[in-house]
């Protein structure tokens, strides 16, 4: 295949992995409103622990599971769920086919990096479906990537080869870490916004009106740990893109570790926001509701450096090519 | 203080105040403001990152300047109040970690906590019975938790037993080796050095101060430290895209010549690419841009050559039009002075004014506006090369008095109306922009840096738990109790008390045998 057909490719990929994450939170959507309609499963005990004659008391706080029998709710879930990985490969095929168009890594503008950024994002949030059930990020991780690909082909260029600038191993390291991080970032925010829905909704709802899909959710006690251990992996993979590589790699390409480009400053920023939430989880009076609303500031200020000073700033980061 | 507290002793209030300082909701605080500090700075123009910007900004917006510059908002990284946050956090941090690396000494040395009253109030615990003695099952439950790395310490029927120890190391590192990366900075920016010099193709540079065009340094920098090296640059490449959408992006950028390292030595070539510096003597020089200098000549009224060579014009946009300024001080009758434009592929738009459609030198044009009087340049001031000072200059002028336009091409020549001269574009030569600096004992802030990460991921992968087992004998049976506690939120504890009490059970057969 030529480099123009996997550019056709990757483009087409890209277009149908939009439309199957569309779908996707459709489902999901509509999963949420079935939902409604049903009562919160009764809490499923842990299995056993412990056979023969032991006797184990289990105190960590059960997690609900969805009611027993496959109802609507269920289906739409799992569909939704099926979705997003038929979507998740389909952006894989199209970051892939874009690397093979451009004959490099796929991550040299604006465009590469948010597609790639998604992928990683919804990676992370299918691992997580794996190990730690985490379904019920499906309509926010669907959802978030619906918009930003519709935005990415605002900024889309067609693949091509690098400027003299990012001709650097230093740019499979420093762009693919933030990228990671960004993905990761993005899975955490979204468990800390469906956290301060469910926590406000369990100090606000009575025992007994508690009817319909969030309170078929685990705990907001669960959601924060989730939370906290998406950040604990995002925050060094920042550290190490933002504070580690892009020092060197600048150091290289431009003399100085660090300058306070525009582009430097947010990733600062963006690093102690993110620092602040780690503290403030450990602080009394910060914990819970307010560390939560950091991480979301935080990733507000990584959006923020990727689109706002992309687009509107100056300075040396300016590869949106746009 | 209010009027009617009773006054603090001194003693007193410096202890209340050094305990805010470094409490956790001060250090978080302060990180905060940080952030907060830190935002003014990408929006208003840096006089360190971009000069020209901040040039801009105070032509533009006259009332606000001043205002502006006595806030420090036009170099918010060195500004007293952004200064005053960082150190404060410093301080806090330094605060911190001096008395929990003296608990964390404490508490290595000490033996795991004791075992608590009740287990049932602890998170995860469990019980059973079992006909073996109380050593025994404390013995085996001991060669368990050895194995998983526990340190454990057995006395009077009760085991306690504690690990993940690194987690509390690996914090203080990261924090030790934060304030480790601010010093080297801050010490690297006071030993350092960095300047800019425009290089045209077939000259040369030496280091020596005066022939930077822009150079700044650390307090404690000498000038006498520059390294001797002088370096020839014989051609610079600069490639770029041909077709396509990206028509006219850069695509390869490299300068080339010889160097000599210090003076006497044998040349040797060198090429400095972007991203690729050259290296000598702890001094790196790096290709930061590249651009046309046009070689023209100007002849005076009396027909005497007064200018010759290729003066630098600056890009001013991806197509590289660019601007520049030729002053010709020795020219009679009066000194002359030209200020225009290069355009490296002109093509003439719509509206009958020229531009460039390409960065590459395919159809070069020379637009010049020519001044005659004084350029300003006797007073002793010192003036850009690339600014025309038009205070004493009369500008010429063309058919029905507007300004005179030339257009030149490269081997054109054209005549100053009154007979003031001529100028002539002889050829063109490109110019590499470069960056020389110095940074010794950057790898300091590299290596905390690298250090700090290893910290943060074991202050936040490492689980410090303790385990409890206690074992007394009732009717003639053993009753055992396990507890487990994990101070991080998150374990799967009920799981891992469960696999602890099944290890003990099944140690039942070895006793079995023994008996």
């Amino acid at each position: 295949m030529s480099t123009q057909d996997w550019a056709t490719l990757s483009n087409q990929a890209v277009a149908a992995a939009t439309v199957v994450f569309a779908l996707g939170c459709l489902a999901h959507l509509a999963e949420w409103a079935f939902g409604r309609r049903v009562d919160a499963a009764a809490p499923v005990p842990e299995p056993a622990m412990v056979a023969a004659d032991g006797v184990v008391t289990q105190r960590s706080p059960a997690t609900p599971r969805p009611a027993a029998g496959p109802d609507r709710s269920d289906l739409l879930g799992r569909a939704g769920l099926s979705l997003t990985v038929l979507a998740f490969l389909l952006l894989l095929g199209g970051v892939s086919a874009r690397g093979l168009a451009a004959q490099r890594v796929p991550w040299g503008n604006m465009y590469e990096f948010a597609t790639t950024g998604l992928l990683v994002a919804t990676g992370v949030y299918l691992v997580l479906v794996r190990v730690a059930g985490v379904q019920w990020l499906g309509p926010i991780i669907t959802g978030f990537c619906v918009v930003v690909l519709g935005l990415a082909f605002l900024v889309y260029v067609p693949a091509g080869p690098l400027v003299p600038a990012l001709h650097s191993y230093w740019l499979v390291l420093h762009v693919s870490a933030a990228a990671i991080a960004g993905g990761a970032f993005a899975v955490g925010a979204g468990a800390s916004a469906v956290y301060l829905v469910k926590s406000r909704a369990e100090q606000r709802t009575s025992l007994d009106a508690r009817r319909g899909y969030l309170w078929r959710l685990p705990s907001s006690a669960a959601m924060d740990r989730l939370a906290y251990r998406v950040h604990a992996f995002a925050f060094p993979v920042w550290t190490f893109a933002a504070l580690i590589a892009g020092p060197i790699w600048a150091q290289y390409a431009w003399g100085r570790y660090w300058g306070w480009d525009p582009k430097e400053v947010w990733a600062f920023i963006t690093w102690v926001v993110y620092a602040g939430y780690l503290h403030a989880r450990a602080t009394a009076g910060w914990r819970g509701r307010t560390a939560a609303m950091l991480a979301l500031v935080g990733f507000a200020t990584f959006l923020f450096n990727f689109v706002g000073i992309n687009l509107f700033g100056s300075g040396l980061h300016s590869y949106a090519g746009v | 203080m209010s009027a009617g507290a009773p006054a603090l002793p001194a003693r007193q209030f410096l202890r209340w105040a050094w305990r805010q300082l470094t409490s956790m909701r001060t250090a978080l605080l302060l990180l905060l403001l940080l952030a907060v500090a830190a935002v003014p700075g990408s929006f208003i123009p840096q006089s360190k990152v971009d000069p020209l910007a901040v040039a801009t900004f105070t032509d533009r917006h006259p009332t606000l300047t001043p205002v502006f510059d006595r806030l420090g908002l036009f170099s918010v990284y060195s500004s007293p109040w952004f200064s005053a946050v960082y150190l404060l956090l410093m301080i806090s941090l330094i605060g911190c970690i001096i008395p929990r690396t003296a608990v964390y000494l404490r508490a290595f040395q000490a033996r795991p906590p004791p075992a608590p009253r009740n287990f049932d109030r602890l998170p995860a615990s469990a019980s059973f019975v079992t006909d073996r003695p109380v050593a025994d099952i404390l013995g085996s439950a001991r060669q368990v938790l050895q194995a998983e790395r526990y340190r454990v310490d057995v006395d009077d029927g009760t085991l306690r037993a504690q690990k993940g120890y690194l987690r509390e190391a690996g914090n203080l590192l990261f924090h030790s080796c934060l304030v480790v990366v601010l010093i080297g900075v801050a010490v690297g920016s006071l030993v350092g050095y960095t300047g800019g010099v425009i290089v045209t193709e077939g000259e040369g540079f030496s280091n020596t101060l005066t022939q930077y065009d822009e150079f700044s340094a650390g307090g404690l920098f000498d000038a006498t430290d520059l390294p001797p090296f002088s370096l020839q640059l014989d051609s610079l490449r600069a490639d770029f895209q041909l077709d396509g959408p990206q028509r006219g992006a850069p695509r390869f950028f490299s300068a080339s010549g010889d160097y000599t390292a210090r003076p006497g030595d044998d040349p040797t070539p060198f090429e400095i690419q972007v991203n690729y510096p050259l290296k000598i003597d702890g001094t790196s020089i790096f290709l930061v841009g590249q651009g046309y200098a046009p070689v023209v000549s100007v002849r005076d009224g009396d027909g005497d050559l007064v200018y010759s060579g290729a003066v630098p014009f600056l890009p001013a946009d991806a197509s590289y039009t660019s601007n520049g300024v030729i002053k010709a001080p020795d020219a009679e009758p009066a000194q002359l002075g030209f200020e225009g434009f290069f355009l490296p592929t002109a093509v003439v738009g719509a509206d009958g004014v020229p531009f460039s459609a390409f960065p590459a030198a395919a159809e070069p044009v020379l637009g010049l506006f020519a001044f005659r009087g004084d350029l300003g340049l006797d007073d002793g001031r010192p003036q850009s090369v690339y600014v025309l000072v038009r205070d004493r200059l009369r500008q010429f002028t063309g058919d029905e008095g507007k300004p005179l336009r030339l257009l030149l091409q490269p081997g054109d020549s054209a005549s100053l109306p009154g007979g003031y001269g001529t100028i002539s574009f002889d050829g063109l030569r490109q110019f590499a922009k470069f960056q020389i600096s110095a940074s010794p004992g950057n790898s300091v802030p590299l290596v905390a840096g690298v250090l700090a990460i290893a910290g943060l991921v074991m202050s936040l992968t490492i689980r410090p738990r303790r385990v409890w087992v206690r074992a007394r004998v009732e009717d003639g049976q053993t009753v055992v109790g396990v507890a487990r506690l994990d101070r991080m939120s998150g374990a799967d504890l009920g799981n891992d008390v469960a696999t602890l009490v099944g290890s003990l059970q099944t140690d039942d057969k070895p006793r079995q045998r023994i008996s």
